[in-house]
C-alpha cells in the first residue's frame, strides 16, 4: 500500500488510510531504533535537503537523524548566511539545489503555503516541516503516534489542545488529524488566542476555563505562547497568563483523574507549564521527541519508496 | 489473471512429512547445544512455515529451550525505488551474538530476500554462523550465490511461473 500523495504538505490533504499507514510504519521504525545498530540501508541512494528558513531545534535534528538512520544523504540549509539574504527567490534557491540531483525537500518556512507553492513548481517530493501558522504535519503525526502508544487508541479519545491556538500550526494539524481518526477535540485558552468560528468550522468544543477543559479530557496537548508571532497585545502579561491558564501541579492534583500531558516544545517553563508538571510522570514530552524520529522515518520512507524519482 | 496450469508440488500429507523431517534434521544438527542456536522466521510468509517447524520441534524437545524470533526485511530490500513494501513486525527478544542463527523462509527463489535477511540479522549482533532452511527451493533461478542448508523440496521452474504455499489448504502449488 502506498500513500495517496506525493508530498506531505499537511494533514488536511491526507486520507485516514494514509495516517494509519504512517503510524503503523512508524511502529516498525521505532523497533529499528531500539536495535544495537540503529540504522537501516533503506534510502541509501536518496538525497534529501533540509531547507530551514525559520529557526528550529527539535524538528531539524529529528529530520536529520531520521534521514541518517535511513542511510539517505542529507544537505542542511539555513537561510541565514545563504544567498537568500542577497535577494534570491525561494523558487530559484530550490531549483538550484535540485539541479544537483536532490530527490526530496524537507522545508520549514515562515510563510503559510510556501511548501504548497513549491509543490506546484518542482518535481521532487516535499515534506512540510512547518509553514507559518498553517500546518506542521509531522508534529501532529508524532503526537498521534505517542497518544496511540500510551493510550492504545485514537478513536473516541478526548484531547484538549490548550493555549495559543491562533498562532499554532501544531494545533491546526492536530485538529485535522484527530478529527480524521475519530478522536474528540476541545480547544482551550483565552478568547483572544482562539480564532472565531472555531467551533463551527471544525465541529469541536471550545472552552475558556482551563480547569473545565482538563476535567473533560484524557490528554492535554499544551502549546507554547508564540510571542514572536504576536504583533498586538493579546493578554496583559506572561505572569497573568500563567495564573489563569498555566498548568500547575496543584491544578492537576485537583482533577478527578490522571491525564496525560503533552507539549510540542520548546516549553516556556513557568508560563504554559510549570516545571514540576513538565518533568512529572504524567508528561510524555521527551517520549514525543523520541517518537519524532521514528515517525519522520516512516514519512520519508513512504514518500521515497516505490517511485522512480530521478527520472 | 488467468491461471493456465496449476500443479500441486506438495499435498497436505506430503507437507506434513516434510515439516517433520526438517524439524528432526534441525534438531539433529543443533541438539544438544540448542541454547547456542536461534531460529528466525522471515516475515511475512516465512512465518507460517517457521511456526510449523517450531511447533514440531516443541513436540520433540522442551519448548522453553527453543529461541524463536521474527525478522522483517522490508527496510533492507534493494528495490525501494521501484516498489514500496509495507513493513511487518520484527521481534528478536534475545541476543544473537556468537549464536548459530537458522533463517527460515517458505520459498527460496532469486536469493534477494535471503541477502536482505543476512544484512538485517547482522544489525542485531555477530552470529557464529548463519544457516538457511526453506520449504521450497526454486533451483536454477538464483541471482545471488545463496543455497539452503535444509530444504523441503527442490523444484525446477521457469521465471514466469509462480510457487505459492497455501497454508489454509495445506498445500504447495505451481502455476
Amino acid at each position: 500500500m502506498q500513500l495517496s500523495t506525493k508530498h506531505l504538505l499537511g494533514i488536511r490533504e491526507l486520507h485516514p488510510r494514509d495516517i494509519q499507514l504512517i503510524l503503523d510504519t512508524a511502529t516498525q521504525f521505532k523497533e529499528v531504533l531500539q536495535r544495537p545498530i540503529k540504522k537501516v540501508p533503506t534510502l541509501r541512494d536518496i538525497t534529501i535537503v533540509n531547507l530551514f528558513f525559520e529557526s528550529s531545534t527539535r524538528t531539524r535534528i529529528s529530520f536529520e537523524l531520521a534521514e541518517k538512520r535511513l542511510s539517505a544523504d542529507t544537505i542542511n540549509f539555513t537561510s541565514s548566511g545563504s544567498s537568500v539574504s542577497k535577494g534570491e527567490t525561494l523558487l530559484d534557491t530550490v531549483n538550484n539545489i535540485l539541479s544537483m540531483k536532490v530527490d526530496m525537500v524537507v522545508m520549514r518556512h515562515s510563510a503559510s503555503g510556501a511548501p504548497h507553492f513549491l509543490a506546484k513548481h518542482i518535481p521532487a517530493s516535499i515534506v512540510n516541516a512547518g509553514d507559518g501558522i498553517n500546518e506542521h504535519p509531522t508534529q501532529a503525526l508524532l503526537d498521534a503516534f505517542s497518544m496511540r502508544e500510551k493510550m492504545g487508541r485514537l478513536e473516541g479519545l478526548k484531547v484538549a489542545i490548550v493555549g495559543d491556538i491562533m498562532h499554532s500550526r501544531v494545533a491546526l494539524s492536530n485538529i485535522y488529524l484527530l478529527k480524521k481518526m475519530g478522536a474528540e477535540i476541545m480547544v482551550a485558552g483565552p478568547p483572544t488566542l482562539i480564532p472565531k468560528y472555531m467551533q463551527e468550522a471544525f465541529d469541536i468544543r471550545v472552552e475558556y476555563k482551563i480547569k473545565k477543559a482538563l476535567e473533560w479530557c484524557d490528554v492535554a496537548n499544551v502549546l507554547r505562547i508564540q510571542l514572536e508571532r504576536q504583533n498586538q497585545v493579546l493578554f496583559s502579561s506572561l505572569r497573568e497568563y500563567n495564573l489563569a491558564y498555566g498548568i500547575s501541579r496543584k491544578l492537576l492534583d485537583s482533577l478527578s483523574k490522571e491525564i496525560l500531558i503533552m507539549h510540542p516544545g520548546p516549553i516556556n517553563r513557568g508560563v504554559e507549564l510549570d516545571s514540576d508538571v513538565a518533568d512529572s510522570k504524567q508528561s510524555i514530552i521527551l517520549r514525543q521527541v523520541e517518537n519524532g524520529v521514528a515517525t519522520r522515518m516512516a514519512v520519508l520512507y513512504l514518500l521515497a519508496g516505490g517511485r522512480e524519482m530521478n527520472n | 489473471m488467468k491461471i493456465l496450469f496449476l500443479k500441486t508440488i506438495l499435498s497436505e500429507a506430503q507437507l506434513e512429512i516434510t515439516i517433520k523431517r526438517l524439524a528432526r534434521q534441525l534438531l539433529e544438527n543443533h541438539d544438544p547445544g540448542l541454547d547456542q542456536t536461534v531460529f528466525i522466521g522471515i516475515q511475512p510468509r516465512g512465518i507460517h512455515f517457521s511456526d510449523r517447524i517450531i511447533a514440531e520441534m516443541s513436540r520433540l524437545v522442551d519448548p522453553k529451550a527453543i529461541k524463536y524470533g521474527k525478522l522483517d526485511i522490508t527496510f533492507y530490500r534493494d528495490d525501494v525505488r521501484n516498489e514500496l513494501h509495507n513493513a511487518n513486525e520484527t521481534d528478536i527478544p534475545f541476543s544473537i551474538d556468537k549464536k548459530s542463527v537458522v533463517l527460515i523462509d517458505d520459498v527460496l527463489y532469486t536469493g534477494r530476500t535471503t541477502r536482505a535477511a543476512l544484512d538485517a540479522i547482522l544489525d542485531y549482533g555477530r552470529p557464529a554462523r548463519v544457516e538457511l532452511c526453506v520449504l521450497i527451493d526454486r533451483r536454477f533461478s538464483r541471482e545471488f550465490p545463496i543455497q539452503p542448508d535444509y530444504c523441503g523440496k527442490a523444484i525446477d521452474s521457469i521465471n514466469s511461473q509462480k510457487v505459492k504455499v497455501e497454508w489454509n489448504k495445506e498445500e504447495v502449488i505451481l502455476y
